[in-house]
């Protein structure tokens, strides 16, 4: 009897427990495992190794570095972001769908060949190195180089996050607006912020997060220098191959401690405005 | 519009809304600035070394070494993402569990973790001393500084990218073919295996195609494991870095230049598959 009454759709006992055992399985031994073994490596020569590695000059330095070069990449790109949505959005125009395509190019170049493009630009055997130095403008090896960096890493979080999200919301409301009276401004801030701010917090989230942790890129443009130019990846990995294990690992939890915090939110916004988001009706 | 006959004096803009000069504007200006140009300037540059030259800075042993670890590992570990990516895809969309919504949360470390920081733990967890290294290295395997270190990094690093672009469209999948299927007397095994796997065909290979991509490029989290040694498990992307630390620019842009070319094809292969997915449904 129950037999005939079980759902032909729905999967086997055994099935599910095979499948569930693997999935978690893979989960927590290729995802977990790192993420454990980082904040035990932290703590393991105690509490207070971990804060002295905290307060340490030249982290201090790396932690200010990278929220300076995050605070100037990620209102960039946000600006950029708004501007590409709108006018992909809210307008037709020939072209649009390769536009689309070269905004999310930077995605699918690695990190290393995006601080390379730089290099060559203003390298001094690049084409603006020479005149740069005649100058005295220093792009390589200094803030203005990890800010570059950061930006091409991080340059299509926002707008992909947006594009869709406008593409799906029309123009009716802002054309009801213009009819209306109001200037563009206007109608931008009161009728399509309050329409994309769910989406627009997600993408600089998502931003940020790379803009803090990206590794490759910043690592060929910034000439490490302990202090000065070392953001906190790159603080990381000097801290390691020095065989500071307790300091690299403090400098490590308290990126994967922003990048846990990075997860809540993102799984917050999802959960809450699932409806306001591209991402969740993305296909 | 002027089909109604009423004479309705067009405005001058061809758009209501204001600020598309502007918007496009900007968008064109900062994207040919910051990405175009400076991709030009890589794409040009071993031109100064012409054809030849070129050839011979890519044909060397050791930049070939590297271009088939990163490309043979990513290809491995994108086959590999597929399989347990749709196993995790459709235990999350497909079961009820306890604790479902943080093993979702969870899938997306891998994009919020800084790739240094994975580095370290991968390298820390996988040495012949480490938690997972030491009851391998009893079984005389042997992951990190070899070039498995690569594959289990790219594993790591690419496994949101399956996950997420089969997860969604499994969801959206109705379940009548799967009800004719066991109407028609299929078993579970043969209702997955011949009508669920063929429709998700081209989410599966839009997410291998993706977890490639980033598997190719990455280089933060691999050269803690890898042991980087030259013609072995040394990566494309660290002999970029290098040649560019010997200030040998157009051999370093030579590599650079294959890395990116793979990066188009996958992009065109992407777009590709997209049509090829709009059309099945």
């Amino acid at each position: 009897m129950s037999r005939r009454l079980a759902n032909p759709t729905e999967d086997p006992l055994w099935l599910k427990l095979t499948l569930g055992i693997i999935a978690v399985g893979f989960i927590a031994i290729m995802l977990l495992l790192p993420l454990v073994l980082v904040f035990k490596e932290a703590l393991a020569s105690g509490v207070k190794t971990f804060f002295s590695a905290m307060v340490e000059p030249d982290t201090l330095a790396a932690v200010k570095l990278s929220l300076l070069a995050a605070a100037i990449a990620v209102p960039l790109n946000t600006v950029f972001g708004i501007a590409a949505a709108w006018s992909i959005a809210k307008f037709d125009f020939r072209g649009k769908t390769f536009l689309v395509t070269l905004i999310d190019l930077p995605f699918s170049v690695s990190p290393v060949v995006a601080g390379l493009v730089y290099v060559l630009v203003f390298g001094m055997q690049g084409w603006l190195g020479p005149t740069l130095a005649g100058y005295d403008i220093r792009i390589l090896f200094s803030l203005p180089g990890i800010v570059l960096a950061t930006i091409f890493v991080t340059f299509p979080f926002v707008a992909r996050e947006l594009i869709p999200l406008m593409v799906d919301q029309g123009r009716d409301e802002e054309e009801a607006a213009a009819t209306l009276g109001a200037s563009g401004f206007q109608t931008f801030l009161r009728v399509t912020l309050p329409n994309i701010k769910w989406g627009l917090l997600y993408g600089i989230l998502l931003c940020n997060a790379r803009a803090l942790g990206e590794f490759g890129a910043v690592s060929v443009l910034s000439g490490h220098i302990r202090g000065q130019t070392n953001t906190m990846p790159l603080h990381v990995q000097l801290l390691y191959d020095n065989y500071d294990y307790a300091g690299a690992f403090a400098v490590a939890a308290l990126l994967a401690m922003l990048a846990l915090l990075t997860l809540a939110l993102k799984s917050f916004l999802e959960w809450r405005y699932a409806d306001e988001l591209a991402a969740s009706h993305r296909h | 519009m002027s089909a109604i006959g009423l004479k309705i004096p067009l405005p001058k803009s061809r758009h209501v809304l204001p600020g598309f000069g502007l918007s496009l504007g900007f968008t064109i200006f900062y994207l040919t600035s910051l990405v175009l140009i400076p991709l030009l300037a890589l794409v040009l540059r071993p031109f100064e070394l012409g054809l030849d030259g070129m050839w011979n800075a890519i044909s060397t042993p050791r930049v070939m070494a590297s271009l088939r670890l990163s490309f043979g590992m990513a290809l491995a570990a994108a086959v590999i993402d597929s399989v347990f990516g749709f196993i995790i895809a459709w235990v999350l969309v497909r079961y009820r569990f306890p604790g479902k919504a943080l093993l979702d949360a969870v899938i997306d470390l891998p994009f919020a973790l800084p790739t240094a920081v994975a580095g370290i733990a991968l390298s820390t967890l996988y040495a012949p001393t480490g938690w997972i290294g030491s009851i391998l290295m009893e079984h005389g395997i042997k992951i990190a500084y070899t070039p498995w270190g690569v594959l289990v990094a790219m594993i790591f690093i690419s496994l949101p990218f399956t996950v997420r672009t089969v997860q969604p469209v499994l969801s959206e999948i109705g379940r009548d073919m799967e009800e004719a299927a066991a109407t028609l007397g299929a078993t579970r095994l043969q209702s997955i295996g011949r009508v669920v796997l063929p429709m998700m065909l081209p989410a599966i290979l839009t997410g291998a195609a993706m977890a490639f991509a980033r598997a190719a490029g990455e280089y933060g989290s691999i050269i803690f494991i890898a042991g980087n040694i030259p013609a072995v498990s040394e990566i494309a992307p660290l002999l970029i870095v290098i040649k560019l630390e010997q200030y040998d620019y157009a051999g370093a842009a030579a590599v650079g230049v294959v890395m990116l070319a793979a990066s188009f094809i996958m992009l065109l292969a992407l777009n590709g598959l997209q049509s090829w997915a709009a059309k099945r449904r």
